[in-house]
């Protein structure tokens, strides 16, 4: 036997989301233009570069928020249709967002609903879903206290409570009690005390693992894009300049304002 | 048994656009071929950059010119023009890499970080758990520190979970950058036992090892690297810089 034995592995994934020339645009390069990538299932793809870059504006347009000026975004969705975002209704993609995906933001105070209870705040997702049986409610409402480490004794206490690191974690239970298939997240540990992040972020890589979630991760930090990302987007004055293994981006930048970005940290 | 990687003619340098665009020339005309069960040792002086060969091979730099091929039992897979996204599958299940520093993930657990390579292709915990705990212990690393991160840990602590790590997916190419440097006698002469494991079971591996003994006891060949490479500080002769 002259041959190699090694079986080759599978290296494609379904795509999830097909971006095709999408630009939203407030003023000359504010904004998000010509932007275009496949994201697969199971991939986690961070967005990077610095404040004004335009990576929130190509999020709020991915996550169904915004209407692009121009381009597509195909989603191709749990039961095998390609949606394609802004040719359907309204309704359609408020739906999606409750059904198939998740939205984590960056201030928890725009994902929770500060007056009710942490329980009815994890609840509530679960109800747009159809369940209504409270005992089962309140059953995941406490796995997923427990699951993102807080505790279930304060299933009834109100988020505004909580600590900003607890709250950040309450959001991601809400967010991910759905099972979602695909989660937007906004800086999800900006804003927060570094032990809380290192936390959030751990937790986050285990979440994404376990559940097998496709992620799209907009963040200026790079510490964060190399623990959480498999892939990266640079963005600069609305455009991608550089795509690629979040490795290779940050080892060996090749557009001169990645290179820029790369030294210009302490810890990539 | 034919290869299971073939390189050739690479060449990599690298463009410092904060530096008026200065071009260094690193790597120069490079070729080998690496089969199963065997391990290649890259040979060379030190500093000159033979880990930029390892880069490469995992991804983590791009090749200027030349080829990388690992042959699949259906053909040959080039990996300088792969796309991104198959870069992850393809390190979860061929390419195994111990880098010379464990890039510590905050709070999690010396185990768990072992875990991970096998949990990321979906494999039981409970067995996950098994393997990391029987590398940990045979590399000597103290019980009572599997349950901490390793960020506290010392140099030598930490390059034992990072080689338990790189073991633990008995991957079927294996990159080793150093991976005896901060080592005492006992645990290096575990890091042998690991290779030569690793070999009957077909490995292919491609290592750096500065010490002479190390080098001694798992090379079945050397590659001579001070022809094609170069220190970024240092230009080839006769080349335009």
């Amino acid at each position: 036997m002259n041959r190699s034995v090694l079986p080759r592995p599978d290296l494609e994934r379904p795509a999830l989301l097909d971006v095709h020339n999408v630009s939203r645009l407030y003023g000359p390069d504010k904004g998000c233009q010509e932007i275009n990538f496949r994201l697969h299932a199971g991939e986690v793809l961070g967005i990077v570069g610095e404040s004004g870059s335009g990576k929130s504006t190509l999020l709020r347009v991915l996550a169904g928020l915004e209407a692009p000026d121009a381009g597509h975004v195909a989603y191709h969705s749990a039961n095998d249709d390609t949606l394609d975002l802004y040719a359907i209704s309204e309704a359609r993609r408020r739906a999606l967002l409750r059904l198939e995906w998740g939205l984590i933001h960056q201030n928890p105070r725009d994902g929770l609903r500060m007056g009710v209870s942490a329980g009815a705040n994890i609840g509530e997702r679960l109800m747009a879903l159809g369940q209504r049986h409270y005992g089962q409610l309140r059953a995941a409402g406490q796995d997923w206290m427990g699951q993102v480490e807080l505790d279930p004794g304060r299933i009834d206490d109100a988020p505004r409570t909580f600590s900003g690191g607890m709250q950040q974690r309450l959001q991601i239970a809400r967010t991910l009690v759905t099972r979602p298939r695909l989660v937007f997240m906004d800086e999800p540990t900006g804003g927060l005390d570094v032990s809380v992040q290192a936390r959030l972020l751990d937790m986050i890589r285990t979440l994404v693992r376990q559940l097998g979630l496709s992620v799209v991760l907009v963040t200026h930090d790079l510490a964060v894009a190399r623990l959480l990302s498999h892939r990266l987007l640079v963005m600069r004055r609305s455009r991608v300049v550089e795509a690629g293994l979040t490795d290779q981006i940050l080892d060996d930048p090749q557009h001169a304002y990645t290179q820029l970005l790369v030294s210009s940290v302490l810890t990539p | 048994m034919n290869a299971l990687l073939t390189v050739e003619n690479l060449h990599k340098g690298f463009v410092l656009h904060g530096q008026g665009g200065t071009a260094l020339e690193v790597m120069h005309d490079l070729s080998l071929e690496l089969r199963a069960g065997e391990c290649l040792v890259l040979a060379g002086r030190s500093g000159i950059g033979k880990s930029t060969l390892l880069k490469m091979l995992y991804g983590n730099y791009l090749a200027r010119r030349g080829s990388i091929r690992l042959h699949f039992s259906d053909g040959p897979l080039e990996l300088t023009d792969l796309p991104a996204h198959a870069w992850h599958p393809l390190r979860r299940d061929v390419i195994g890499y111990v880098s010379q520093f464990l890039r510590v993930v905050p709070r999690v657990s010396a185990v768990e970080v072992v875990m991970e390579p096998l949990l990321a292709r979906g494999a039981d915990a409970w067995d996950a758990r098994t393997k990391a705990e029987t590398l940990l212990s045979r590399l000597n690393l103290p019980e009572r520190l599997w349950q901490l991160p390793p960020g506290t840990f010392s140099g030598g602590e930490q390059q034992r979970v990072n080689i338990a790590r790189g073991f633990i997916g008995e991957h079927p190419l294996l990159l080793l950058d150093e991976p005896t440097a901060s080592l005492d006698a006992a645990n290096r002469a575990e890091v042998v036992a690991l290779i030569h494991e690793a070999k009957a079971r077909g490995t292919a591996m491609l290592g750096i090892f500065h010490d002479e003994d190390v080098r001694s006891q798992v090379a079945d060949r050397l590659l001579p690297l001070d022809d094609h490479l170069m220190a970024k500080t240092t230009h080839f002769p006769g080349q335009p810089s």
